[in-house]
């Protein structure tokens, strides 16, 4: 066979369409039974929507129903829902009845056309095309012909650069936290600074900020510092520390990591006490916090920076130093 | 006369006197329109899509994209007095304090996540069946188009109420952004105005979601249905179907009610479902803060493969003179899709290089009768299916109480092995399917009649087929183009043949390996011919009793 366009494809042309009637052709009872179903439908439809406006006006937005199987919903979502659902459907099975039960169900046949044009035609253009640069110019004059390319590839470079005020150079701030020495930790729903007494061998605390942060978040009117400065505390037997990333950097037992995943940037809550080690929910990146918080599983590349910690003189928990490596997602510019 | 017979009669002279349309109504009020279930697929991404731009307009008369931080005192007694952005505040109040809202807003998300799934399977259907081969490429990359624009558009939709499941979605995105070599960091401080999350993104993401992406989606859309108007649609092979001919219902009266009707029907189902069962409960996740997030945190389901596929790589990054390249994250999140929607994109001609063929198909394929085309494709949904549960990990992990490191490593192993194996399963069942068409035709059906001869030997009988279906089996002729020839390795001027020839003969090959050759219309008489013979000698009558 061969694989010209103008060879035309021999398939099934000789067959007959085959047309069975239907009971609603024959028996005019049957048609008029069809005729009262879709008028049935479209009536419904109709009770439907006067429906929706009795619900509308009557039923409280407190209320609430217990629907088998799927548990309780608010009543007026249920209510006009239904009514306006069944509004629309109602509209569309009847249409749907009619045109399979009434509608003339026998099938016509329309002939296609290649779509492309006859030869004449395509010469004409291809004609009026080379006229049309010939006329123009525009391969006589490659003078023209290159500024003009080159005014066109670099027309879209205002439109670039007037997107560069969306907001400020990245700078270093990736690189900085809150968290200076002396920095008190205090937990991250309640604010209340923390004891070494208040964590109990295995424990955790979940969340962890700098005591400053509410001010600063107040200045700044966003939570920015937030996602950065977030940590975690967990406390293990000093010996159960295989190794840490600062000498020294617990303070009896107790270690404070950042809480932002090196993978995406979620925080990691899910601790397990017993292995010690730290899952992230969004990726399930596993970090070893009793081993320098080392990725042991999932898509993270980078272990968990560790905050240095001890206690001021009132006996709370402070930070030592800032964090010593950037917190969070890899960038570029990280190194 | 009536005054509704009045108005049938003198409606289209009152448009054609007014716009002269009398010669385009003329052609187009009786166009025929083929029908098949799988043609509905389309429609319902069509139908989700108009019902999206209606309650979408309703819902932007109530929501306040604002990342301005209030204190929330509403109906909603569980977050009384906490602090929240206006986004989160107002995506609230449209849930519990305007009468119909939360319908609103719950018929909006289930018919986006429908919008999705419609555009998906329609787009397999066009594949599977070979719709998109010429004429119809540009139709099919426009169609890629959209569907990628579709998932985009679905992801700044959820992300825009702010509460904690979206944020952390807007964070993994930010990450990343940031993974993008060179400009990660200027682009992500540019999107952001700033650090992560800022107060600028939210407001930003608004007017993408409700005017920039909509507006390309509808320009692409009308060109998709002006195209599929203007090419007609194309139909399965049967009886009285050819290439050159368009069999099926007229637009009016068939179409405009059995459409206009499905658009109803669609809406309705939407809503119902959307009366029935909760979606996004956003009250339930409570305001968006970045240093908290909860356990199983899923996306909607068209962005579980991309998510999944950032959870199975392994943690691969290179550091290089100071500079991060994350593989881990530029690999699955832009770079493997990437890949897979060029490549999609580019299908048509892949295949038309393969088969070297020019002509215009209007006539749909059974898959069957693409083995290797039909092999790709399920290879392909293997290798998306596979991330796409990859997605849901820890859920499964949860449920069965298995390891999640096992199921991770396990599917890590099954996205390189399973894939090729499917192939080449699907291309095997596909020609199996198509020798048994071949046997069909040569020898008739089976009837489940046993003979005996004289001889005492057992025959089956076999009947002809009808010619319905004979009209659908040898539509295979259709799509059976040779493979092409090679070319000579040296010719006869001794002129080496050109690299590009002989890759083009490679694929052409691999296209029509073991291909099976569908009868001619003499073998198919002959075959038919023995049959009828065959069951004349039994019932004389040439009928057979259904039934056993």
């Amino acid at each position: 066979m061969s694989n010209d366009s103008s060879s035309e494809i021999e398939v099934a042309g000789a067959h007959e369409i085959e047309h069975a009637l239907r009971r609603t052709d024959i028996d005019p009872r049957a048609a008029k039974r069809a005729e009262r179903q879709v008028a049935i439908m479209f009536g419904g439809s109709v009770l439907a929507s006067i429906l929706f406006v009795v619900a509308f006006v009557s039923v409280k937005s407190t209320a609430v129903v217990n629907v088998p199987l799927i548990g309780l919903i608010g009543l007026q979502n249920l209510t006009l829902g239904l009514a306006s659902g069944l509004g629309l459907f109602l509209i569309g099975a009847g249409a749907t009845h009619w045109a399979r039960k009434l509608m003339s169900d026998e099938e016509i046949v329309d002939e296609r056309k290649s779509f492309a044009s006859d030869d004449e035609t395509r010469e004409a253009v291809v004609e009026s095309f080379q006229t049309g640069v010939e006329e123009s110019g525009v391969m006589k004059r490659p003078l023209i012909r290159r500024t003009l390319l080159a005014a066109l590839a670099l027309m879209p470079i205002p439109a670039i650069v007037l997107l560069r005020d969306l907001g400020p150079l990245p700078e270093t701030k990736s690189r900085e936290t809150l968290w200076r020495k002396g920095s008190r930790i205090v937990t991250d729903i309640s604010y209340r600074p923390i004891k070494p007494e208040d964590i109990p061998l295995g424990g955790l605390v979940a969340g962890a900020l700098p005591a400053d942060l509410l001010k600063v978040e107040e200045e700044e009117g966003n939570l920015n510092q937030r996602a950065k400065a977030a940590i975690i505390l967990v406390r293990m037997a000093p010996d159960e520390i295989r190794s840490q990333q600062i000498q020294d950097g617990d303070f009896q037992g107790i270690l404070a990591f950042s809480k932002i995943c090196t993978h995406l940037g979620c925080p990691i809550a899910l601790y397990e006490q017993r292995t010690k080690h730290l899952l992230c929910p969004c990726h399930q990146s596993t970090f070893d916090l009793a081993d320098d918080g080392n990725v042991i599983f999932g898509p993270s590349a980078r272990r968990l920076p560790q905050l240095a910690i001890e206690v001021d003189k009132e006996g709370y928990l402070v930070a030592k130093e800032g964090f010593q490596e950037p917190v969070g997602p890899s960038f570029w510019e990280r190194g | 006369m009536s005054t509704t017979q009045r108005a049938v009669a003198t409606t289209p002279t009152w448009i054609d006197d007014r716009i002269g349309a009398g010669k385009w109504l003329k052609k187009n009020l009786r166009k025929v329109f083929p029908d098949h279930w799988s043609f509905m697929l389309g429609e319902i991404a069509l139908y989700s899509f108009i019902l999206l731009l209606l309650t979408g307009v309703y819902l932007t008369l109530f929501y306040n994209p604002s990342m301005k931080e209030v204190v929330y005192n509403g109906s909603y007694a569980p977050l009384n007095g906490i602090k929240m952005t206006q986004a989160y505040e107002s995506t609230l109040r449209v849930s519990f304090d305007v009468r119909g809202g939360l319908l609103v807003r719950q018929v909006h998300h289930w018919a986006a996540l429908l919008f999705v799934a419609a555009v998906s399977v329609h787009m397999l259907r066009v594949f599977f069946t070979g719709a998109f081969r010429k004429p119809r490429e540009l139709n099919w990359v426009i169609g890629v188009g959209l569907m990628t624009l579709a998932i985009l558009e679905g992801f700044a939709g959820y992300s825009l109420p702010d509460d904690l499941l979206s944020g952390t979605g807007l964070r993994i995105a930010q990450g990343i952004v940031l993974a993008i070599p060179l400009v990660g960091s200027y682009v992500s401080s540019f999107l952001f105005g700033g650090e992560f999350p800022g107060t600028d993104f939210i407001p930003r993401l608004y007017s993408i979601h409700i005017l920039l992406i909509p507006g390309i989606l509808l320009g692409m859309l009308t060109a998709h249905l002006l195209l599929v108007w203007y090419q007609k649609h194309t139909q399965f092979p049967g009886p009285g179907r050819t290439n050159t001919n368009v069999v099926g219902y007229p637009l009016l009266p068939v179409y405009v009610a059995k459409a206009g009707g499905f658009f109803f029907i669609v809406s309705g189902i939407i809503t119902l479902i959307a009366a029935l069962f909760s979606i996004n409960p956003i009250w339930q996740y409570g305001p968006y803060t970045p240093d908290q997030v909860s356990a199983g945190s899923q996306p909607d389901w068209y962005i579980g493969w991309l998510d999944g596929a950032v959870r199975v790589i392994p943690n691969w990054e290179t550091v290089l003179w100071g500079h991060n390249i994350s593989w881990n994250i530029l690999l699955p999140a832009l770079i493997i899709p990437g890949i897979m929607f060029t490549l999609l994109a580019l299908y048509p001609w892949v295949e038309a290089k393969a088969t070297g063929d020019k002509r215009e198909h209007h006539l749909l394929d059974r898959p069957r009768n693409a083995p290797t085309r039909t092999g790709l494709g399920v290879m392909a949904l293997t290798f998306y299916v596979l991330m796409w549960i990859s997605g849901g990990n820890d859920i499964i992990a949860q449920a069965f109480s298995w390891s999640i490191n096992s199921i991770t490593w396990t599917i890590r192993v099954l996205l390189i092995v399973l894939p090729p194996l499917v192939f080449v399963i699907t291309r095997r069942a596909c020609m199996g399917l198509q020798r048994r068409d071949r046997d069909k035709l040569l020898h008739g059906r089976e009837t489940g009649i046993i003979k005996r001869m004289p001889s005492g030997e057992y025959l089956e009988v076999h009947a002809p087929v009808s010619s319905a279906t004979r009209a659908k089996l040898v539509a295979s002729r259709e799509s059976d183009y040779a493979p092409i020839e090679a070319p000579p390795a040296v010719d006869a001027n001794g002129v080496k043949a050109p690299k590009k020839r002989r890759s083009g003969v490679k694929l052409s090959n691999f296209y029509f390996a073991n291909r099976v050759i569908p009868p001619t219309d003499e073998e198919i008489e002959e075959g038919q011919h023995h049959a009828a013979g065959d069951l004349e000698t039994v019932r004389p009558s040439g009928q057979i009793t259904s039934g056993h």
